[in-house]
């Protein structure tokens, strides 16, 4: 599904990623865990696509598709879908609108009819409700006034309508109570499928109690530098990264 | 000897001189009309067309603007009454509607006798012939700025509306220019008096093939104690156009003023806002959104007279500039020393869309009372490159993303519009800017 290889990325000159391996297989949810300044939003970042960095070496595809060489929406219809560690507020831009013109702008790219008004209406209704959000927050400007919690769940909302191939969570849990974090997760978990992949990018341990992943990866300055089952994250947990600053230093 | 001092006169002034000599002795009126407009013709020609060194004009050089003075039209012909047809704005709207085709009432499109009740709509030229020569004065607004003189010296076809006292008017009362034919200049002039706590809905509306006109239109609004007015403008003029605007409004006791404008047209539009508050505790929001591109030059200019106590203004302009295109916002708000407890705000707004644009902004508080509270702000700035890259990654293409963050910056203000036909109607003006970016 998603194959990166040898990846180096800089923002300003400053070199961020130093060669990056990573394979995710279909249907895999792959954490990423790494101190502060490791290079882990950076990723996220680099994959979506952001202006702001370079890809100085390196490849990354998703389903054979190198995403270096598509514009971000193009990465988007090809599959790819990065909840932000701080969603945007677009104030004026109804968040109902929004979702509309971008599945109907997904599903042009694709060559896909755009979907009927209704038929819409009666999908985010479903979404929706599953994950408690009310039809008065989807006529507010688009982020407008939503809470933390209320934000991330909306990026989540976003994943279930867009249905990508490929969803990268940076940071989801920050910001978010015990509460939150539950309905968040429950609303990742229920997109878990044979043919969806995950990498759930988080400093702490806890998200992955609620989000069980099948891989974990400790990045440390620009790298993967080690690679284990779910009984890594606890001993990083308990551990901390004192080791792997070193250890990559 | 002489020493006498003969100004030189560009074409265009020397061409509206002409075009005034001529014109005088048709233009409707008896004889204090007479002397009212030849008064205001000689303030004008005093000092001729404004340039950037008279201060209230330097960002908007009307001698360098405007190079020569278009003919009057004399007499309405029925090919462009048939050609203004497709160029009417607001078609689905149920109003009352009355139009003027190059600045000539076109009868025919108009719905002079089905005024609602309480509410009398009579001809400019027929008020000036039963003497109300208050139709040429405009109590509240500089006379000697060229805009208002000229539009005072040639006015003809124009409106005077009176709603009587307690009396809501429901329907709106729709006022549309339309400019088509050769190019000519037009004139255009309504005043609109409501009464005691009497309601009204004012839609006015300027469109026009791309020729190069040249309108000069000016509306007077007073306000009486508890009357309430909403006022519309889109400013929709062919790309060739030169507008020029003149909005003037005396507000009574607790009266409410509400006014929005798009102005989505003209190669260079000037409109200017005179609010003078006579009353205490009455509100006046005023709003205006616009668009312009390629080489086009929209001038918002506002002056904000608090003359009684307790008084309240909101004024929010924004403007989105792509190519070449230049805004200009000028907003004066002065406070005089019986306007204690004066609540003013005044913000302009600009988002340029290209490297070239150009957007300058100027506002000024004049506060003479000392218990008040006022203030006003400025911004220019391009698209936001995080709110693009976060609508690009979830599918928007960029100009999709582009235009979606461009709408949402200028539905502030058409959002604030009430009426719902109305307010879609500009909004697809908006979108349709957004798609052609002209």
């Amino acid at each position: 599904m998603l194959s990166i290889k040898n990846l180096h990325a800089s923002i300003e000159d400053k070199q961020i990623l130093r060669g990056l391996d990573l394979e995710v297989k279909a249907g895999e949810v792959h954490a990423i865990m790494g101190p502060n300044g490791s290079g882990k939003s950076t990723l996220s970042y680099v994959l979506a696509g952001k202006d702001d960095y370079e890809v100085t070496e390196g490849s990354a595809t998703l389903d054979g598709q190198d995403l270096f060489a598509m514009e971000p929406d193009e990465r988007a219809a090809a599959g790819l879908f990065l909840a932000f560690q701080y969603p945007l507020e677009i104030p004026g831009v109804a968040t109902m609108t929004f979702l509309k013109t971008a599945l109907n702008a997904q599903r042009r790219a694709r060559g896909e009819a755009e979907l009927p008004t209704p038929q819409f209406m009666k999908l985010v209704r479903e979404k929706a409700d599953s994950l408690s959000i009310s039809t008065e927050m989807l006529k507010r400007g688009l982020n407008v006034g939503f809470s933390g919690g209320e934000k991330k769940r909306n990026e989540v909302l976003q994943m279930a309508l867009l249905e990508p191939k490929l969803c990268v969570l940076d940071e989801t849990d920050s910001g978010l109570d015990i509460d939150a974090l539950r309905i968040v997760s429950q609303g990742v978990n229920a997109l878990r499928a044979q043919n969806r992949s995950f990498v759930v990018i988080t400093h702490y341990q806890r998200l992955l109690d609620h989000i069980v992943p099948d891989v974990v990866h400790v990045m440390a300055k620009g790298r993967i530098v080690r690679t284990g089952g779910a009984e890594l994250a606890h001993e990083l947990e308990a551990r901390g990264y004192a080791d792997y600053l070193e250890e990559a230093a | 000897m002489n020493a006498e001092v003969r100004p030189i006169r560009t074409a265009a002034e020397s061409g509206l001189i002409e075009a005034f000599e001529a014109a005088r002795a048709a233009l409707p009126g008896g004889e204090t009309a007479a002397r009212l407009r030849e008064d205001a013709f000689r303030a004008f020609a005093a000092k001729g067309l404004p340039n950037r060194r008279v201060e209230e004009w330097k960002y908007t050089d009307l001698r360098a603007i405007m190079r020569e003075a278009r003919p009057l039209v004399v007499t309405l012909s029925e090919a462009d009454v048939a050609a203004s047809r497709d160029l009417l704005p607001f078609g689905d709207v149920d109003a009352v509607r009355i139009v003027f085709v190059n600045g000539r009432l076109a009868p025919s499109l108009s719905q002079l006798n089905d005024a609602p009740e309480g509410i009398r709509i009579v001809l400019l030229a027929d008020a000036l012939a039963a003497d109300a020569q208050h139709a040429l004065l405009l109590e509240g607004a500089p006379a000697d700025n060229a805009a208002i003189a000229l539009n005072t010296a040639f006015a003809s076809d124009g409106l005077m509306i009176s709603v009587d006292e307690g009396v809501s008017v429901v329907k709106p009362i729709h006022v549309a220019n339309v400019q088509t034919g050769g190019a000519h200049a037009a004139y255009g002039r309504v005043l609109v008096s409501v009464g005691k706590g009497a309601s009204l809905t004012l839609v006015e509306s300027h469109s026009g093939d791309p020729a190069g006109h040249q309108t000069n239109t000016l509306i007077g609004l007073d306000l009486a104690d508890d009357a309430k007015a909403t006022h519309l403008k889109l400013q929709d003029e062919g790309l060739g156009t030169l507008h020029l605007a003149t909005f003037a409004a005396r507000l009574a006791a607790r009266s409410a003023l509400t006014s929005v404008s798009l102005s989505s047209g003209a190669a260079a539009a000037r409109q200017q806002v005179f609010l003078a508050f006579k009353g205490e505790k009455a509100t006046a929001d005023i709003n205006g959104a616009g668009f312009a591109g390629g080489r086009r030059h929209l001038d918002s200019t506002l002056v904000i007279h608090h003359e009684a106590p307790g008084c309240a203004s909101r004024e929010l302009f924004k403007t989105a500039l792509d190519g070449e295109a230049r805004s200009v916002f000028q907003g004066k708000i002065v406070v005089q020393p019986v306007a204690q407890k004066t609540d003013g705000k005044m913000m302009a707004k600009a988002l340029l869309l290209s490297n070239d644009a150009e957007a300058d902004a100027k506002p000024e508080l004049e506060i003479f009372a000392d218990d008040v509270v006022c203030g006003h702000g400025a911004t220019v700035g391009a698209i936001d490159d995080e709110l693009l890259f976060y609508l690009m990654s979830r599918g928007l293409p960029k100009a999709e993303a582009e235009a979606l963050l461009v709408q949402a910056f200028v539905g502030e203000v058409l959002e604030s519009v009430e009426h719902d036909q109305l307010r879609d109607a500009l909004s697809a003006r908006a979108e349709r800017w957004l798609r052609e970016r002209d």
